[in-house]
């Protein structure tokens, strides 16, 4: 399904969960922290940026992933991204949720 | 002569010593095969264990009832690869040197990677069934257990077999209504994921199940600790969850033997090209099943898939072609959904699950994604198909390693 975010259309899941990540760029990341009453600092571009490159290697994102990073403690992910940390990180970012088999 | 080594003589290693000592000249070609234990496991019965369903005794077998003659099986641990001197070097102080290494180490549970969770309360009211002596010490505790909170958990993916903790769910819903007892035990299931089913179909499809065993679902959980004491498991962003019984899903991470060697990622799984099965560092060395870090299942099917491409590709990197990039992430399973009924699903790297027919297009006999008695005897047959077919490498009628999108319904 197709979704307006920041003026453009978008495809999306039923969740929101972007399907084209050519379609992403930093305005629609703000715009859909927005909608998750996020508002993106430095520190959260940092690792948003570190979550993409990750989801370009095809590298499996997990919570303990992202706490091993170096870019970033478990601790303050959980402050940056309060409600289900890796489900609206990756969201934010543009990038599929992290799934299992079925 | 040259030499092929394989670490690891569970699922995938074992298919790999079938088919090459099958493909290769052995006046050329030595092959060995290392593992420190002594007994193959048929892992999908550690499901049925803890519910008596399975002896123990079915489940288990010598490693060496399948090691092919003219394979020589070194019973030692690994202590180090030197990928740079093509060599080995093993616990009982011998080097074996290498043409081509298969890395078949896979994966295995490390609960210490929580706090907590191998504390005072393991294997009294923490569990998994995950090990053969795991799923033993629980079958022990539900054959006297009273009932109260069962929290069925997974820590963080991925994990082998991901289907297998709601598949527990499932079957323990029915063993508790068959003992009269389904009244006194409240069933929750708690995931790092998004729901019980993260893909569009399946979600659609199977979301009717955990309504209709009346289980519980907790979303979204990143547990930080086990509380040993209070009998509460917290995750990192504040939430705890009550447990009587905790059924754990530890962390899975590949072999020590990988860290040791610097060969791994951060969980010890080795990085691995995921259409040839190639390490994407060292050219003669190939990895197959759970010690890859492919993104599909790590599942016994899927090392069956693996198999057969990864013998193609190495007979050609022996004659100096260039790998074919075949493997396709394919995954088959059947999944226990109690009550004597279980589902079918077949999927890939860019297909999720979906309805349909198996194997044969338009026919079946099995339908995908939908359950049914015929899908459980499926699943029960599949233990005799395991010992008697997969690990002799004899390929599985009308069942091919590239999935096939024939006979499903993808729109």
């Amino acid at each position: 399904m197709d979704k307006v975010i920041n003026g453009k259309n978008i495809s999306v899941t039923e969740e929101g969960f972007m399907t084209d990540f050519s379609q992403w760029d930093k305005s629609i990341g703000d715009a859909i922290a927005a909608e998750n009453n996020i508002s993106l600092t430095p520190r959260h571009w940092e690792v948003l940026n570190y979550i993409q490159t990750e989801y370009k290697n095809d590298v499996p994102l997990s919570i303990r992933k992202i706490g091993k990073s170096g870019v970033v403690d478990i601790k303050e992910f959980y402050v940056l991204f309060p409600v289900a940390p890796l489900k609206t990180a990756t969201k934010i970012a543009g990038i599929p949720k992290p799934v299992s088999c079925i | 002569m040259k030499r092929i080594v394989i670490l690891g003589a569970g699922t995938g290693g074992t298919m790999m010593a079938q088919h090459l000592s099958k493909e290769l000249d052995k006046k050329s070609w030595s092959i060995s095969i290392v593992d420190e234990r002594k007994d193959h496991y048929y892992q999908p019965g550690f499901l049925f264990l803890p519910f008596d369903q399975y002896k123990p005794e079915d489940i288990v077998k010598p490693i060496t009832d399948f090691i092919p003659k003219g394979v020589d099986f070194i019973h030692t641990s690994i202590e180090k690869i030197v990928p740079e001197a093509h060599e080995v070097i093993l616990a009982n102080g011998n080097t074996l040197m290498f043409d081509i290494l298969i890395i078949a180490t896979g994966s295995e549970i490390a609960p210490e990677e929580t706090d907590g969770m191998k504390g005072e309360e393991w294997e009294k009211s923490v569990f998994t069934f995950y090990t053969f002596e795991g799923a033993k010490a629980l079958r022990d505790k539900l054959k006297t257990w009273e009932g109260g909170k069962m929290v069925v958990h997974i820590t963080e993916m991925p994990i082998k077999c991901p289907v297998a903790p709601l598949e527990f769910s499932f079957l323990a819903d029915s063993f508790f209504k068959d003992k009269g007892m389904r009244e006194k035990v409240e069933i929750t299931y708690v995931t790092p994921l998004s729901g019980a089913f993260t893909k569009p179909k399946c979600t659609d499809a199977l979301n009717y199940l955990l309504a209709e065993k009346n289980i519980k679902i907790e979303t979204d959980f990143a547990i930080e600790s086990v509380d040993n004491e209070n009998k509460v498991i917290q995750d990192y962003g504040g939430k705890t969850i009550p447990f009587d019984l905790l059924v754990t899903v530890p962390t899975n991470m590949g072999s020590n033997a990988i860290e040791r060697s610097g060969l791994g990622d951060d969980l010890n799984f080795v990085p691995t090209d995921k259409a040839t099965l190639q390490s994407k560092k060292y050219p003669d060395i190939f990895v197959i099943g759970d010690a890859t870090n492919v993104p599909t299942s790590k599942a016994g099917s899927v090392v069956h898939f693996e198999a057969e491409i990864l013998t193609e590709n190495i007979l050609s990197y022996i004659k100096g072609h260039k790998l074919e990039e075949e493997f396709d992430g394919h995954a088959n399973c059947f999944i226990e959904t109690g009550g004597g009924k279980a589902l079918l699903i077949d999927f890939n790297y860019d297909h999720e699950p979906v309805t349909g027919t198996f194997p044969i297009a338009g026919i079946g006999p099995l339908r995908l994604l939908k359950e049914s008695r015929f899908n459980h005897f499926g699943k029960l047959a599949f233990k005799w198909v395991y010992w008697n077919m997969l690990l002799k490498a004899r390929p599985i009628p009308f069942v091919s390693a590239r999935m096939n999108l024939a006979g499903k319904n993808y729109n």
